[in-house]
């Protein structure tokens, strides 16, 4: 307990990185996954494909490839890009842009179909009633389709931001001194990795139990009109 | 001579390359009560879903008041020339649905200002009057913050079309409004609907109700295969089939 009060400037920092890289890339993926929505049920061909091509990808490949693709890979890129152009010289990607856009992009593609499948679940006729009193598309996206779209996808959503929060765990890899990074840093050197690991534990616990409520706040919110057995 | 409350010419629908609808022309003078009747599948749902071009029509033209709906083609496929337009005039064209379709995460009196308020700008408070007017003329007074989930279905579809009267429509679409119904429940629908005839709103109502093309419209239009087979006053039309197909689809409604 005591090590852990020495050490508690570190494990706050940790957190604190932890937290804005998890919201930081909740933003990124929420954005692509409407957009990716959007994509995937419009009419555009051109689209359809994109967005297809980028859900498949995403979702086939392990994400700690992806993010060691994205840091070391796109770091040695981007430099053989600068040097070959003569564009710009030496660069440095930073840890947390990389670890927040990597994760985002990856989320994007599971709220890509999250947010399709809530679109879809939207009664038709509610629609064409919308459309039939004389609604623009945006007012009926903001008055009809929205709310109920949140109402459908936070079960889904919920589950995703779940993971996603776990998953930033993974940014430690790539050097960015997270909870897990700053929390094995310290365990190693006092000795005493059981004990900071626990907490590390615990904290991420606390987190996740955090996320429940406000999610079940949301829940109650958008389930205005529900019929609940 | 007016002009009509609402016109439409030569209205065509092929879905692939099913011809559902074949030339439809008609017109409605204001305070006109049009039945459109027909054996499912003669197209009488696509035809009203065409006049507020929630489908859009292969051909032909819709004016409302002699405003025209302005379409213009591009890659060979119809669409509207100005979408502000069309939303203008869906605006002036209610409809009520075979499925109700209220907006399940709105109250009842959410569902009836929402177009108001929204799509024509009128104060809050001036809506919530309106609203609270209309809900006691198809007398369901006490159920303004309930959500539609609580209510049966016959209240849902009285719900619709003060939805529908609040925008103050020049004509009302009325798609199969009781066929969804519980048998019990299509009389207080009914009802309502005979009142808005009485008080001279103009109405297109696509129904299986004979009784209510007999006694209420002013005109009745029997459809077939996507054309109109016969038309008239339905005194003359019900007691004087004229076509062997108005005369099976009588003989099989009764």
């Amino acid at each position: 307990m005591d090590l852990l009060i020495e050490y508690r400037s570190q494990l706050w920092a940790g957190l604190v990185t932890t937290v804005q890289i998890a919201l930081a890339s909740l933003f990124f993926s929420v954005a692509l996954g409407l957009i990716g929505a959007w994509a995937k049920l419009s009419a555009n061909r051109t689209a359809r494909a994109l967005a297809g091509a980028y859900t498949t990808l995403v979702r086939g490949v392990p994400d700690l490839v992806l993010i060691m693709l994205v840091f070391f890979g796109g770091q040695v890129t981007l430099n053989a890009i600068g040097a070959a152009t003569g564009l710009w010289d030496y660069l440095e990607v930073s840890q947390f842009a990389a670890g927040a856009l990597t994760i985002g992009v990856i989320f994007g593609a599971y709220f890509t179909e999250t947010f399709r499948g809530a679109i879809l679940a939207i009664p038709r006729g509610q629609i064409e009633a919308g459309i039939s009193i004389g609604m623009s598309r945006p007012l009926l996206f903001r008055r009809i389709v929205w709310p109920q779209m949140v109402r459908y996808a936070l079960p889904g959503f919920g589950n995703n931001w779940l993971v996603q929060l776990k998953t930033t765990a993974l940014v430690s890899v790539i050097g960015l001194q997270d909870l897990v990074y700053n929390a094995f840093a310290a365990g190693r050197s006092t000795d005493a990795l059981f004990t900071f690991m626990a907490a590390a534990f615990v904290i991420y616990l606390g987190l996740t139990a955090l996320s429940d409520l406000g999610l079940r706040a949301l829940e109650r919110r958008y389930s205005r009109g529900v019929q609940r057995a | 001579m007016t002009e009509p409350a609402l016109r439409v010419e030569n209205i065509r629908k092929s879905f692939g390359g099913h011809e559902v609808l074949k030339s439809i022309s008609m017109s409605a003078a204001k305070g006109d009560v049009v039945a459109i009747l027909g054996a499912s599948g003669s197209g009488k749902s696509t035809f009203l879903r065409c006049i507020n071009l929630l489908e859009t029509p292969t051909d032909g033209k819709v004016w409302l008041k002699g405003e025209e709906m302005r379409m213009t083609s591009r890659q060979g496929e119809r669409r509207p020339a100005d979408l502000r337009q069309v939303e203008r005039m869906r605006a002036r064209l209610a409809m009520v649905f075979q499925g109700f379709n209220l907006w399940s995460h709105m109250t009842v009196m959410e569902n009836i200002t929402e177009g108001p308020v929204h799509v024509l700008g009128t104060p809050r408070r001036e809506a919530r009057e309106k609203a609270a007017a209309l809900l006691a003329k198809v007398g369901l007074s006490d159920r303004a913050d309930y959500y539609p989930a609580h209510l049966s279905g016959g209240q849902q579809q009285r719900v619709a079309i003060a939805r529908a009267l609040a925008m103050e429509p020049d004509v009302m679409l009325f798609d199969e409004p009781t066929s969804a119904l519980d048998p019990e429940l299509v009389g207080e629908v009914l009802a309502v609907m005979r009142a808005l005839a009485d008080e001279g709103r103009t109405m297109l109502v696509v129904t299986h109700e004979m009784a209510f093309a007999r006694d209420v419209s002013s005109r009745t239009v029997f459809l077939h295969q996507g054309q109109i087979c016969e038309e008239g006053p339905p005194d003359q039309l019900f007691r004087n089939p004229q076509t062997d197909q108005f005369r099976a689809f009588l003989s099989r409604m009764n």
